[in-house]
């Protein structure tokens, strides 16, 4: 199982990095071990931040968000907890919806195309995007801020399907399973749900295209559910099993697994172990700075141009500021192009800067009037973040 | 043409859709002087690579045993319980060589 040459390779402890993984990119995390391997090795993927080979977790590097506000499919980030099936077969794909319903059905990818289509632009984020700069430091998947990606997806609304199916009355949750499973018996199957009434909100996605090409095997071809302002744990890949369910879902990843605590902002003080938990949902706002890596030498100039993306969470952006002085004084941001209220939106803005280091951040406002906050929220699990990062700069 | 062959490939003519993904675990690597990873290896390797591992914040020995009892308890995977000290003696050692873990 073990290939010889890797063995060989890996030398000294931590170093061991795999042949394909060409060269290695600096996250820029306060902590280390802050280098990855930039890799290139995934097919239909370009170069991406290696923080996992099996499964693959793929991380997208900052600077592809200060593209097109679409992130293309091959920088789109990767995240699996189980393995998968590598090989699809479309024609004999099957999505069936069983449990607290009229009629069972079992359809096919080109039953489903039959019915009513609808595109919806929406930002793809994981739980724990940007876990590696969480301080105190918690452990799980050391991401930067590259565990997200922005994607116009098409399919039909998971509402429809439902009402095919018919939801009896009492039925309370609709669970979630896809082709991946477990590698070993008993483990627990990745499984995620939502209540009735958000599952039938009529923006709940089955989605079998992102930015109009097939979505990629590695991001859940033939079909994922898309949870449009919700973080990406529940946008289950490989969709095949749609359950209506009559009581409240224990399953592991919905009772133990994704948990946060139960107060708006999802934060405790450091260290401390027992508080009351709730599952991980809707996201809040953020925003990166993009035209400069953070830690990179630029050259000086009275006006500053600064410009990234910004996403509301679960409503759109109303609006964007950009600091050039570690957050002292504020400049509002021009917004470009809306793609809707669950995009990525670009801003752009001049602020005044001097010689030397400089500290820059941006800071959006949602439009239900939620701002990033200054200081950071924590908890164990490393969910949520959304405090307004800051890129220090050498303007020279 | 996109939207001929996505088409296609939703009504099903065409062939099934697979890739080929970087086929070895990576493993664990023995410490210069220190334990074998040999069992770590055995253990651990049949459900993920090493990366993730080796870029954790520092974590004590307990905190080590707690990982491996969690991957045993919850995620069922097949430890013995009598290979748990060289696991955790590698994990352990690993972060003491490296001088690029940094607190807190």
């Amino acid at each position: 199982m073990i290939a010889r040459r890797h063995l060989l390779a890996a030398t000294a402890a931590g170093l061991a990095a795999p042949a394909w993984g060409q060269k290695s990119v600096d996250l820029g995390l306060p902590f280390g071990p802050a280098t990855r391997p930039l890799t290139t090795g995934f097919p239909g993927k370009g170069a991406m931040i290696l923080q996992r080979t099996t499964p693959p977790l793929l991380e997208t590097p900052l600077a592809v968000f200060d593209g097109p506000i679409l992130t293309p499919n091959h920088r789109h980030y990767v995240r699996w907890h189980w393995p998968f099936p590598t090989e699809i077969d479309a024609a004999a794909f099957r999505l069936k919806i069983s449990g607290s319903v009229e009629k069972s059905l079992s359809l096919s990818l080109a039953d489903l195309r039959a019915l009513p289509h609808f595109d919806i632009t929406a930002v793809n984020q994981c739980s724990g995007n940007s876990r590696g700069v969480v301080t105190p430091r918690v452990a799980g998947a050391q991401w930067g801020h590259g565990a997200m990606a922005n994607a116009r997806w098409t399919g039909v609304r998971l509402k429809d399907v439902l009402d095919r199916a018919g939801v009896r009355p009492g039925a309370v949750a609709v669970r979630f399973s896809g082709l991946d499973a477990p590698p070993v018996e008993d483990a627990p199957d990745f499984m995620k749900s939502l209540s009735v009434d958000h599952a039938r909100d009529g923006e709940v996605m089955l989605a079998w295209a992102m930015n109009g090409e097939p979505l990629p095997i590695l991001n859940g071809f033939p079909l994922r559910l898309v949870v449009p302002g919700w973080f990406s744990t529940y946008w289950v890949k490989m969709l095949d099993s749609i359950e209506v369910i009559d009581k409240p879902d224990d399953n592991y990843w919905m009772a133990k697994a994704y948990l946060v605590p139960a107060n708006p902002t999802a934060t405790v003080a450091p260290g401390t172990a027992s508080f009351p938990r709730v599952p991980i949902t809707a996201m809040p706002p953020r925003s990166f700075v993009t035209s400069i890596a953070d830690g990179a030498t630029a050259k000086w100039q009275p006006k500053l141009p600064i410009g990234g993306i910004a996403f509301g969470g679960d409503c759109g952006v109303k609006s964007v500021e950009v600091s050039g002085d570690g957050g002292k004084t504020w400049t509002p941001a021009r917004l470009g192009p809306d793609a809707g209220p669950y995009s990525f939106r670009r801003f752009d803005a001049v602020v005044p800067a001097t010689r030397g280091k400089a500290v820059l951040m941006a800071r959006c406002t949602n439009t239900k009037g939620l701002t990033q906050p200054m200081t950071a929220n924590w908890n164990p699990g490393g969910y949520a973040r959304n405090v307004v990062e800051a890129v220090t700069v050498t303007l020279a | 043409m996109m939207r001929l062959v996505v088409m296609a490939v939703l009504l099903g003519a065409a062939a099934p859709v697979s890739i080929e993904l970087p086929g070895e675990f990576v493993p664990f690597a023995d410490i210069k002087g220190g334990p074998s990873a040999d069992t770590i290896n055995a253990n651990c390797l049949s459900c993920h690579s090493a990366e993730m591992v080796l870029n954790q914040p520092h974590l004590s020995r307990i905190e080590w045993q707690g990982e491996v009892t969690k991957m045993r308890s919850v995620y069922k995977a097949p430890v013995a319980a009598s290979d748990d000290a060289a696991i955790v003696d590698w994990l352990v050692a690993m972060q003491a060589k490296r001088s690029d873990i940094t607190a807190p």
